[in-house]
């Protein structure tokens, strides 16, 4: 198991409007494991994100990436959901009208058909909702709101991390899962990420900051610069780059490259 | 799907990837191999008279219809709605056509097996025992009844459901009392036309005091070929009744376009409610826009007395043209009229919808709920008029008018008309007009919600306000339908 490679990316590039954005990313992910991905803004975090997504606003212009095998970018993005892939939106999109009940019926359905089984019943899904909402500590309201619709901004965060339990993904992408969070909804949020935790998956954990890191303990810890893996160590490297900042990372790859 | 496909694309387009996608099928387009008899092509006062004559009706009626079709004669099609409509052969159309019968079957062993199968496919099962349990149903193929379900329960309540023929015959007094009190043969061209040469349809009557126990619902069938249908429905609910009263409508598929100019009027006596819903799916044309149904329709309630209610709901999907304004005239002191739309336009349809709602008496109120959704080359307008006439003290009216627009071929348009003539009045009016997102789609993409799926959903939130407003038995229908309507319209 532990040789298994859950995620492989190899000399990974996108664009976004002919801009190239990611440069050649290399990236290993074994089960059981965190990675987090560290970088200054505009470094190309939620463009890799977004790219293992298939978000469609994403060219990808070279390289590779499978999911235990799988090639991912062959994949339309509800394939790559289905196969295990999920995404925690940085920016969860609001759909006005469309309650969560139903709207998670829809992805659990759709799922169960991509595996070629029967579709839950009405009674299934409502306990496996009510299961699945205490560990994020959401409310037995949230069923009938729409989705992310008034929802405050930690109650989206929320949100997301309870979609991912009701999902089980194989692999999880947390983008800036901690921004614009108090620290009492972070440590509900990182409280639920734990929790669903196995030696089975792995998360990829995307943030600016060390502050999520006290929470959810990273294995690896990655920095992203320029579109490229500059650096990678473990957790100890958080911690650098929260004490030195990343000017330190930035001189060093551009001294380089003079 | 590859990352890769749309990197050129125009920003204002969806992924093109989806374009390939077909269009949901009109799974209502087949057509029944029904003996029929129909009258030759062509409009005269001779083709008036023939209607009638065929239809076994008094003088009076006769009489409604030659004054009708002289009126006609004066008028021309009125070319006011944002519509593109093509010329119309009105003597190239077969005013009457229907299924050959001997006489009017008395029981159902005597309805043509074929008619029996046609309502079966569309859901619609006569047979009483297999009917829907809580609806009685009225079948009009082209142009007469073919079968009203469940009448002798509701006969012991007092309560008139039947075809407007039979009503002509068993009720003639209610008949010339009500017809053409609310929707004059004057009232434009359509209803002109349609006073002239209607039918068949519905005749509803509720009598004081009485809560129909049991929805009403006239189902509507274009079969023959030619043809146009011109069906009358008229709904009378006298003091403190209720009813809750649904239509469907569907059509074979074929090239030439069909005429359909119907009329509903509605009479809501003190304190009475009447909730009429619609579920118009009539054939819409091809994807390049030949054939379909050209849906010229006049619909209109007075609520007469005080405290009355008259509340609309449609739901238009189907026909290539749609022109129609259910409207309330709130003559009523405290009375109130709702209007709940979604309409949807796909592929090259066009649909110049809305309502009018005048306010009449004292306090009178009105909610006007407007959902348009447009995909392809379509063209979808909300028309609507609110009018406060100088005795109506303390009315008061909501708009919301809402536009969603799918892909970047297509065009919403809002015209509402606001005439005020009571300074008490207060009328308020909300507009919003959106698209799905692409970033809407690729949550739900990543949730695993295929492109398909998810405008279905996301346009069924959209559509919810109105959607349930509808009767159970109806909304689930009505659903599925606003997802296969559109079905390959995006992207």
């Amino acid at each position: 198991m532990q040789d298994e490679l859950l995620l492989k990316v190899n000399d990974l590039r996108a664009a976004i409007d002919g801009k190239e954005i990611l440069k050649g990313i290399n990236l290993e992910i074994r089960p059981g494991e965190v990675h987090a991905i560290m970088g200054p803004n505009g470094s190309g975090k939620s463009t890799l994100s977004g790219v293992l997504a298939g978000d469609p606003r994403f060219t990808v212009t070279g390289g590779s990436a499978t999911l235990h095998g799988v090639d991912l970018l062959a994949l339309s993005p509800e394939n790559r959901s289905h196969e295990g892939l999920f995404l925690s939106f940085q920016y969860p999109v609001e759909i006005p009208g469309v309650s969560m009940v139903n709207f998670m019926r829809a992805a659990v359905n759709a799922k169960r058909a991509y595996l070629h089984q029967e579709p839950l019943s009405a009674s299934e899904f409502l306990k496996l909702m009510r299961q699945k909402r205490a560990i994020v500590e959401l409310d037995n309201k949230l069923a009938s709101r729409s989705v992310n619709e008034g929802f405050s901004g930690g109650e989206k965060k929320r949100n997301e991390i309870f979609q991912m339990a009701v999902l089980e993904p194989r692999l999880s992408i947390l983008d800036e899962t901690d921004s614009g969070l108090d620290i009492d909804a972070l440590r509900i949020v990182a409280g639920g990420v734990n929790k669903l935790k196995t030696e089975h998956n792995a998360t990829i954990v995307i943030t600016h900051y060390q502050r999520l890191l006290d929470y959810i303990r990273p294995d690896f810890v990655h920095i992203l610069y320029k579109g490229r893996i500059v650096y990678s160590g473990g957790p100890e490297l958080a911690l650098e780059l929260e004490e030195k900042g990343y000017d330190w990372i930035k001189q060093q790859v551009d001294n380089e490259q003079q | 799907m590859d990352n890769s496909k749309d990197k050129d694309k125009d920003k204002n387009e969806l992924p093109d990837a989806l374009h390939d996608a077909t269009r949901g099928e009109y799974k209502y387009g087949f057509e029944s191999d029904i003996d029929t008899h129909r009258i030759d092509r062509g409009l005269s006062e001779e083709v008036v008279r023939t209607i009638s004559r065929l239809k076994e009706e008094p003088e009076w009626l006769l009489d409604f219809r030659l004054k009708a079709y002289r009126y006609w004669l004066t008028l021309e099609m009125p070319r006011w709605a944002h519509l593109d409509i093509p010329p119309i052969d009105y003597q190239a159309i077969s005013y009457y056509a229907a299924p050959r019968a001997a006489k009017r079957p008395e029981s159902l062993d005597e309805v043509d097996p074929q008619i029996l199968d046609t309502f079966n496919r569309l859901g619609i099962p006569l047979q009483e025992q297999k009917a829907l349990s809580g609806m009685a149903v009225d079948a009009v193929m082209d142009s007469v009844s073919v079968k009203t379900t469940h009448r002798e329960a509701l006969a012991e309540k007092g309560i008139i459901f039947c075809s407007f023929s039979e009503a002509v015959k068993d009720y003639p007094d209610l008949v010339r009392r009500y017809l053409g009190s609310v929707v004059s043969y004057r009232d434009n061209f359509f209803a002109a036309l349609n006073s002239a040469v209607f039918s068949d349809g519905s005749f509803v009557y509720i009598p004081k005091g009485v809560r129909c126990p049991m929805e009403l619902s006239t189902y509507f069938r274009i079969n023959a070929a030619g043809t146009g249908q011109f069906e009358r429905t008229l709904i009378v609910a006298d003091d403190d009744s209720y009813v809750s009263y649904l239509e469907g409508c569907t059509a074979p598929m074929r090239d030439e376009n069909q005429l359909h100019a119907a009329i509903v009027e509605i009479v809501v006596e003190d304190r009475a409610e009447v909730k009429y819903s619609t579920v118009q799916n009539w054939y819409a044309g091809d994807a390049e826009g030949r054939g379909g149904v050209y849906n010229f329709v006049t619909k209109r309630g007075l609520c007469r007395g005080d405290s009355s209610k008259l509340s609309w709901t449609q739901v238009e999907t189907g026909s290539a043209i749609t022109w129609k304004y259910p409207g309330c005239i709130l003559k009523g002191d405290n009375s109130v009229g709702e209007f709940y739309s979604v309409a949807v336009t796909n592929n090259r349809q066009q649909a110049d919808t809305g309502t009018k709602m005048i306010h009449v008496g004292r306090n009178t109120r009105s909610t006007i709920v407007s959902k348009g959704i447009s995909a392809g080359h379509s063209q979808n307008s909300y028309r609507g008029l609110v009018k406060v006439a100088p005795g109506a003290e303390g009315a008061r009216n909501y708009t919301q008018c809402d536009s969603l627009l799918l892909g970047s071929d297509c065009g919403a348009h809002t015209f509402p008309y606001v005439d005020v003539l009571n300074p008490s009045a207060i009328v308020e009016h909300e507009a919003t007009t959106s698209k799905i997102s692409e970033q809407q789609l690729f949550y739900c993409n990543q949730r695993g919600i295929p492109t398909e799926e998810a405008v279905g959903l996301i346009v069924n939130g959209y559509a919810k306000e109105v959607m349930n407003k509808l009767p159970m038995e109806f909304a689930v229908e009505a659903q599925k339908l606003l997802s296969i309507t559109l079905e390959g319209s995006i992207g």
